[in-house]
């Protein structure tokens, strides 16, 4: 069992979770995951690492309510118990003897987007971070990335706050204005995801991209993960949680992925609101 | 009195009832069948069974307790090699191992040695109160990576000598392939948990949720004071064909597919982890794994469930029981065929329609065996022009697995061959001191049995080496 030692809701939908797991605080790094079960007979998923303090032995996730798993993962306070916690697992980001970089993160995926940056500007790489949510009321995790980055660039669709579109607009005007970045490392939503690789695609920029599939063992053995990679001309099946999961976003089949995705999405929605329904009951 | 030709009978649930429900399919021998097939053996002299053993249970002795009807001597006397009988029981090839070197067996049927087997591990977990005792410590730690049958044969053997071991485990629950991979109805979860209480009570620490090559690397287990790691990790990545609509949805590796269903129980009514259940679903390969998912399926509500395998009966790998129990079941095998293309659902007026990217149906070529290839066996060759589709909701890959990297990538000199696995010497030991390794990190995928004679052997050899 694992304990929740502090909890903090980042905004109507997203929770921030500190969890007692030395040994997976000990190891991990930016852009690698855990997987936890809430409960017995629970799901097993995964979540991008958000941060770790080693001293403490705690590791740091934050999460969107979307299915019924995360919602049960929501009822649970500080000083609670999770069933299972295991990590940490997946490649790190590579963020080695890099001099300029832009960090895009979209929505939820700003939280795993934000200790790249930390590591990035750690290690002496000058930081410029776009980050994008539909409003400003679901903006989160602003201050850390002003803190670790050069240059910050909040967007929201609907104007609400910052710049007014998505985050490939100001990426296309600086790219446009000739600035030059060694990569481009984007964590958010598939369709996000997908739009920077074709906004960066005219400029040669590489793109990293943090893919986040349906998994199960999350260890190299049941092959849930699989993604199809097009590398020399020929499509090639690769597993997000041992290959991954960052990749080379040119290569990756994001259409193929995000029908992937959508897999048990009414499954998803009823169990959601069973859960609801229960949580409800219980209050 | 003269010998019953056949072996007798092992009582099943009626094929009509079983292929709904989870229960286990094979009932087991009552006390009176146990020593009647018990009486069937020769006690020849040679004793040849034994040699068809992996782990080289005193076969002939435990079977004469039997006739005398004192089943927990025969017990004791299987425990002195087998740390898990009521698994071997249930799940070896008998037909290729022990029995297949039955002397009874030139004549008439062998011995049922896997039906006694069962009969008695049961006898044992249903009579005996006491607790396994915990043998004194010799001073000596092991650590075993993954607690799958080499792990815990292992972990058994080290254990009864006094070693203090620790197993780690990547997943939630101990057992490996015995929880993840292999179903309720063919070996309940309470008979793995029975088996890891016992080992448990012979002090043997399992820890979960610690992935060796990740949370802690071997170099680190060496750090902490253990003095010989065996590894065990299992199977790896499971195989695809490469062919086109392999990603669409509804097609599962079978160890997604088995997962799903027995380690995460998505199987009862209303699990927190989704499967696919009902439909037409096609299960492409012959191993014992094949027939495994081919069976969930079916209890999982499909209507029509087919084998799609690329060679004859003849040659089709599984288990032959199982094959049998798949057949009475229902299971359409389509032999000497072989898939070419998943095809998916695609409404080019709606991108958005729901059904687009599920599976509709899948390609098939029939085949014909040509020439023998390097192996002896005789290799499928496809017959032009004899395409055809057959309608499917569901494919469930069970074509093999290849070595899991984590371990290779983290230990500095852990040699391994072209295809991954780890290359061990006649001892169990690896190319670095102090690491052995047994099982499908080993060999590929294999068999329970063959997984556990290699946790043995390594048990043996790590004794061997830390007693000197």
């Amino acid at each position: 069992m694992y304990q929740i030692i502090r909890k903090k809701e980042l905004n109507s939908s997203v929770t921030q979770m500190d969890v007692l797991a030395p040994l997976v605080a000990k190891k991990a790094k930016p852009g690698q995951f855990i997987i936890l079960r809430v409960d017995e007979d629970g799901e097993r998923i995964p979540l991008t690492i958000a941060g770790s303090d080693r001293e403490e032995g705690s590791v740091r996730i934050i999460f969107q309510v979307v299915g019924g798993t995360t919602m049960k993962l929501n009822a649970k306070k500080a000083g609670e118990f999770i069933q299972d916690f295991t990590g940490p697992l997946g490649c790190p980001t590579d963020i080695e003897g890099k001099k300029r970089v832009c960090v895009i993160g979209g929505g939820v995926g700003c939280a795993i987007a934000m200790p790249v940056a930390r590591a990035l500007h750690e290690a002496g790489t000058e930081v410029t971070s776009i980050i994008g949510f539909r409003s400003k009321d679901i903006l989160i995790l602003e201050d850390e990335f002003k803190s670790f980055s050069d240059r910050l660039i909040v967007t929201t669709d609907d104007g609400s706050y910052g710049f007014h579109g998505n985050v490939t607009v100001p990426l296309k005007e600086m790219l446009d204005k000739g600035e030059t970045f060694d990569e481009i490392i984007t964590i958010g939503p598939l369709i996000m995801m997908k739009f920077v690789v074709l906004a960066a695609k005219p400029y040669n920029v590489p793109v990293t991209v943090s893919m986040n599939p349906i998994m199960i063992d999350g260890t190299g053995m049941c092959g849930c993960c699989r993604l199809t990679l097009t590398q020399d001309g020929k499509r090639v099946t690769k597993f997000a949680c041992v290959d991954g999961p960052d990749f080379n976003g040119y290569e990756v089949d994001f259409d193929e992925a995000m029908s992937r995705n959508r897999m048990y999405m009414p499954f998803e929605t009823r169990k959601r609101e069973e859960n609801c329904n229960l949580l409800r009951e219980a209050e | 009195m003269a010998i019953d030709p056949k072996k007798h009978e092992m009582p099943t649930q009626d094929p009509a009832v079983r292929a709904h429900n989870f229960s286990e399919v094979a009932l087991g021998y009552d006390s009176e069948t146990a020593v009647a097939e018990a009486s069937r053996c020769l006690n020849c002299k040679n004793q040849p069974c034994v040699s068809g053993c992996p782990v080289n249970i005193h076969i002939p002795e435990f079977l004469a307790k039997v006739k005398e009807g004192k089943f927990e001597e025969a017990y004791q006397i299987i425990n002195l090699t087998s740390s898990l009988p009521a698994v071997c029981g249930r799940v070896c090839p008998q037909e290729s191992q022990c029995e297949s070197k039955c002397t009874l067996g030139i004549k008439f049927e062998p011995v049922g040695i896997g039906r006694v087997e069962r009969f008695v591990a049961d006898y044992h977990r249903e009579h005996n109160t006491a607790s396994a005792e915990k043998p004194a410590s010799n001073g000596h730690r092991v650590a075993i990576v993954g607690s799958g049958p080499s792990g815990l044969t292992c972990a058994g053997d080290l254990a009864k000598k006094g070693y203090q071991v620790t197993v780690y485990e990547a997943l939630h629950k101990a057992g490996g392939v015995l929880v993840y991979g292999i179903p309720e109805f063919r070996l309940p979860k309470s008979i793995v948990a029975a088996e890891v209480e016992t080992l448990k009570q012979l002090g043997v620490d399992v820890e979960t949720n610690i992935v060796i090559g990740k949370t802690l690397t071997i170099d680190e287990l060496f750090d902490m004071g253990y003095e010989a790691v065996f590894v065990g990790s299992g199977a790896g990545l499971p195989n695809f064909m490469n062919i086109p609509g392999e990603a669409l949805k509804g097609v599962y590796s079978a160890n997604e597919f088995l997962t799903r269903s027995n380690l995460m129980k998505s199987y009862l009514s209303d699990p927190d982890t989704p499967i696919m259940k009902g439909g037409k679903v096609a299960v492409v390969g012959g191993g014992n794994v094949a027939m495994d998912a081919a069976r969930t399926a079916l209890r999982l509500g499909a209507e029509k469930v087919y084998i799609v395998y690329r060679r004859s009966m003849t040659e089709l790998p599984a288990r032959k029981e199982e094959v049998e129990h798949a057949q009475e079941e229902g299971i359409e095998f389509l032999l000497l065929h072989n898939p070419t293309e998943i095809i998916g659902f695609n409404n080019p007026d709606d991108p958005r329609d729901e059904r687009n990217g599920f599976v509709t149906g899948m390609k098939c070529i029939k085949m014909e065996l040509g020439e023998p290839d390097e192996k002896g066996r005789r290799r499928p060759v496809p017959i032009e022009g004899s395409e055809f589709t057959i309608d499917v909701d569901t494919v469930i890959m069970a074509i093999g697995t290849s070595p899991n990297p984590l371990i290779k990538n983290t230990t500095n000199g852990l040699e391994v061959n072209n295809r991954g696995g780890i290359i061990v010497n006649e001892d169990g030991l690896t190319s670095r001191e102090g690491i052995y390794a047994g099982g499908d990190a080993v060999t590929g995928a294999a068999t329970v049995i063959s997984a556990m004679g290699a946790g043995k052997l390594a048990a043996k050899s790590i004794d061997e080496a830390l007693s000197a």
